[in-house]
């Protein structure tokens, strides 16, 4: 029977109802589900008047490839865009969070949200749980300050400077910005660099592929460029693969009839006849 | 060691433990497809390393005599290995017999060879294809420890959950109603092992930049690469 006092119960965060029982069948030797991960390239760098981010497109699933054209550059302000590496489901729901949290700021203050309050909220929100969101960021954008870029570990500690990587193809992406990276770039230079950089992920790791997004921040507000660049073309299959109808076996069929007990019909006014009540 | 030793936090701790795995996964995936009077086997050309790519254009399939190959793939160490025994075992069979070794022959070995290492096995997923004594193509498939099944086409590798369940359909016309298997004809079996390679890249992460497809008809052995993209 179901007491008040559960009805009135509020609750918030994360629930771990289940804990005990998962830990109950992990222990009976049940494997339990995996997440779908964003084995990533994402990059940031700073130029002359802004931001450049991208990212690749691919999600996976072990060696499975989950998602081929995926979304990892996140709307946080209109001045500030988020790039996301990790568990698929904790970048989307830290990020969602995250920007109305910061929408929320921005209407108490009634000012700009600052990058820096972005990156010291995410970073507090990811310290609290101890690394068990996995959300690895880079985080950047443009406010009265000028350009700002952070990298966000998913225990919390996060970095500043002129460029940024994080994710699996972090490796092959960083080799191009210490190669070519010098201050003062200008956009185009900044959009090539970053395009190398995503392309030396999507190339050289398993687990980055697709296609290479972009987003460009500046005083004047962002573009979210998707794709920037289809980096990888689709096969061509030579044959077609259709089926004949009737190549479904159907194993049994049972008909039921829809006894109509009543019948009404109404007539409703059409949008010419009358406009919406909205008193 | 006396009691008191023992008793010491620093002796008594828990015997720790290092480990270390013999076997790698390199990735790679086969495909063998046998017709009346030909066998088509086919590999993708990519060897990997967790997440890294170490090779691009390096086949898995390997000729044992004129009218043999074999396709192998898993840990890559254990494909050159295996390789590397099969071969010396084969010459001195030619040079006993002075005839090489027919397919069945050299099918049961390779069952043989596997089974030697039972307790540290091979860590490779095999095919032999090849063409019998009446020159008709076989495939025969392998478990790591040598369990061998003859059949008409397989896949092996990386990719076998994308690729069998289309050959099982396309060439079995298996899970459907009123089908029956077609002839396999060249052309037939280059047109599904070239889509099964294609659409394997589309969706496997350690399938892709190339494929190589071989056919082995009673005039020797044809070549053909195919791109495949190198995401």
């Amino acid at each position: 029977m179901t007491k008040d006092e559960d009805i009135d119960e509020v609750h918030t965060g994360f629930q771990f109802d289940n804990l005990a029982r998962n830990n109950m069948l992990v222990s009976r030797g049940i494997q339990m589900p995996t997440a779908v991960k964003t084995g990533t390239t994402i990059v940031g760098v700073v130029y002359k008047e802004g931001v450049v981010l991208g990212a690749d497109t691919r999600a996976t699933s072990g060696d499975l490839i989950a998602d081929k054209n995926c979304d990892k550059i996140h709307y946080m302000q209109p001045n500030i865009y988020c790039c996301g590496a990790g568990t698929a489901a904790d970048l989307e729901m830290t990020t969602q969070l995250m920007s109305s949290q910061l929408e929320l700021h921005r209407l108490n203050t009634g000012r700009q949200v600052l990058v820096r309050t972005a990156n010291r909220m995410l970073s507090q929100m990811l310290f609290r749980y101890q690394g068990h969101v996995g959300a690895a960021l880079v985080l950047g954008g443009v406010d009265k300050y000028g350009p700002a870029l952070y990298s966000i570990h998913p225990h919390g500690s996060s970095d500043y400077g002129p460029y940024q990587v994080m994710g699996s193809g972090s490796l092959a992406a960083m080799s191009v910005f210490e190669t070519r990276w010098k201050p003062d770039l200008e956009l185009e230079e900044a959009k090539l660099m970053v395009r190398d950089a995503i392309a030396a992920g999507i190339f050289n790791d398993l687990f980055s592929g697709s296609n290479v997004d972009m987003c460009v921040i500046t005083r004047d507000g962002a573009t979210h460029v998707r794709p920037y660049e289809v980096a990888n073309i689709k096969g061509k299959r030579l044959g077609k693969y259709n089926y004949k109808r009737g190549s479904t076996a159907v194993l049994s069929s049972n008909v039921k009839k829809i006894e109509i007990v009543s019948e009404t019909v109404k007539k409703t006014p059409s949008s010419t006849d009358e406009s919406m009540d909205t008193a | 060691m006396s009691a008191e030793m023992l008793a010491m936090s620093e002796y008594g701790r828990d015997p720790r433990k290092h480990h270390f795995s013999p076997y790698a996964d390199n990735g790679g995936t086969t495909i063998a497809i046998a017709g009346d009077d030909f066998v088509m086997v086919g590999s993708d050309t990519r060897l990997t390393n967790y997440s890294g790519i170490l090779s691009r254009n390096q086949t898995k399939v390997f000729p044992l005599t004129e009218k043999t190959m074999i396709a192998s793939t898993g840990c890559w160490a254990d494909v050159l290995s295996l390789y590397k025994d099969l071969q010396a075992k084969l010459t001195l069979y030619s040079q006993e017999h002075h005839d090489e070794m027919s397919t069945p022959a050299i099918a049961q070995l390779v069952s043989t060879v596997l089974y030697w290492r039972r307790f540290f096995p091979y860590y490779v997923s095999n095919m032999v294809i090849g063409l019998d004594e009446d020159g008709s193509g076989v495939v025969y498939h392998y478990d790591p420890v040598g369990h061998m099944e003859k059949l008409r086409f397989s896949s092996a590798g990386a990719s076998v959950a994308q690729i069998q369940p289309l050959l099982d359909n396309q060439l079995g016309a298996l899970n459907m109603k009123d089908a029956v298997p077609p002839k396999v004809t060249k052309a037939l079996a280059h047109q599904l092992m070239h889509d099964a390679f294609i659409s394997a890249a589309e969706r496997d992460v350690k399938t892709g930049d190339s494929c190589i497809i071989y056919t082995v008809t009673k005039d020797g052995v044809a070549e053909e690469q195919v791109k495949l993209r190198r995401d």
